[in-house]
């Protein structure tokens, strides 16, 4: 009884609390063009899916996705992405299993070479899959890391 | 570049092209962490925007999220370009701060 009603006071407030935020955040979100809702989604398809509006994508060899098999530091994971596509629009960076699987997406130009390089966090041992919008279609490829300690909740 | 600068930056020409490497101070947190001492969580506090110029011009934009590591690091490569290019860089987090900083092609 005391758990069920302190459930219902948690969502008003939670509620509560979303509306202002979203009402409050609503000129920062028009002005800049940060994806909020594919860094709100859970699963990669979802990220996918605002980024994108497509989840038709192929798989590719001509992904280069570089990252180590065994990560010993998972708030510390190198992740470098390059491709021989031509006329790559985006690369976009995702950790399967993290709470937030959507990494970062690189929009390039004309004048980028199709090449970043960072470092990402993960929450533990899953795929990391790179994403390349290339002549208007998406091509991706995966590489499992095993992570041994995760890296802050991500 | 000023000592109090978040971002330190090289950019190099190779033979084609351009090589940045970026190393930025910023505690990326994705807000999902407990803070060790009070157990709360950590506020959201992570880069959202990148902006590379090569010359004024536009070259390379992204968005992070929180899963991009603290202190990012970051290198990506621009076509072409020569010795004595400017390449700026620039960051704006969640919380509205935003730093840049411009390196001239070695």
């Amino acid at each position: 009884m005391i758990m069920s009603i302190a459930r219902r006071t948690f969502l008003k407030a939670t509620f509560a609390a979303s509306s202002t935020v979203a009402l409050g955040a609503l000129p920062i979100a028009a002005m800049a063009d940060w994806p909020k809702a594919a860094f709100e989604a859970k699963t990669v398809s979802d990220a996918l899916k605002v980024l994108y509006s497509s989840l038709d994508v192929t798989n590719s060899p001509d992904i280069k996705l570089e990252a180590p098999d065994v990560a010993e530091n998972g708030a510390v994971v190198p992740v470098t992405v390059s491709t021989q596509l031509a006329d790559v629009e985006t690369i976009t960076i995702i950790a399967e299993k993290n709470a937030v699987p959507l990494i970062g997406q690189f929009k390039l130009t004309k004048n980028s070479v199709a090449y970043v390089s960072t470092r990402i966090k993960m929450a533990e041992t899953s795929h990391v899959v790179a994403v390349v919008k290339a002549g208007g279609k998406l091509y991706s490829t995966k590489k499992s890391v095993t992570v041994t300690a995760g890296g802050c909740g991500g | 570049m000023p000592d109090n600068s978040t971002i330190r930056i090289k950019a190099k020409k190779k033979s084609d092209f351009i090589e940045v490497k970026a190393l930025i101070t910023h505690p990326m947190e994705n807000g999902l962490r407990k803070d060790q001492e009070t157990g709360n969580l950590a506020p959201a506090h992570f880069i959202e925007e990148i902006e590379c110029q090569l010359n004024g011009q536009v070259v390379m934009t992204a968005v992070w999220g929180g899963g991009i590591s603290k202190n990012p690091y970051l290198a990506f490569q621009i076509k072409g370009g020569k010795v004595g290019d400017v390449v700026a860089l620039k960051w704006t987090d969640n919380q509205g701060k935003t730093d840049e900083v411009t390196a001239s092609v070695k």
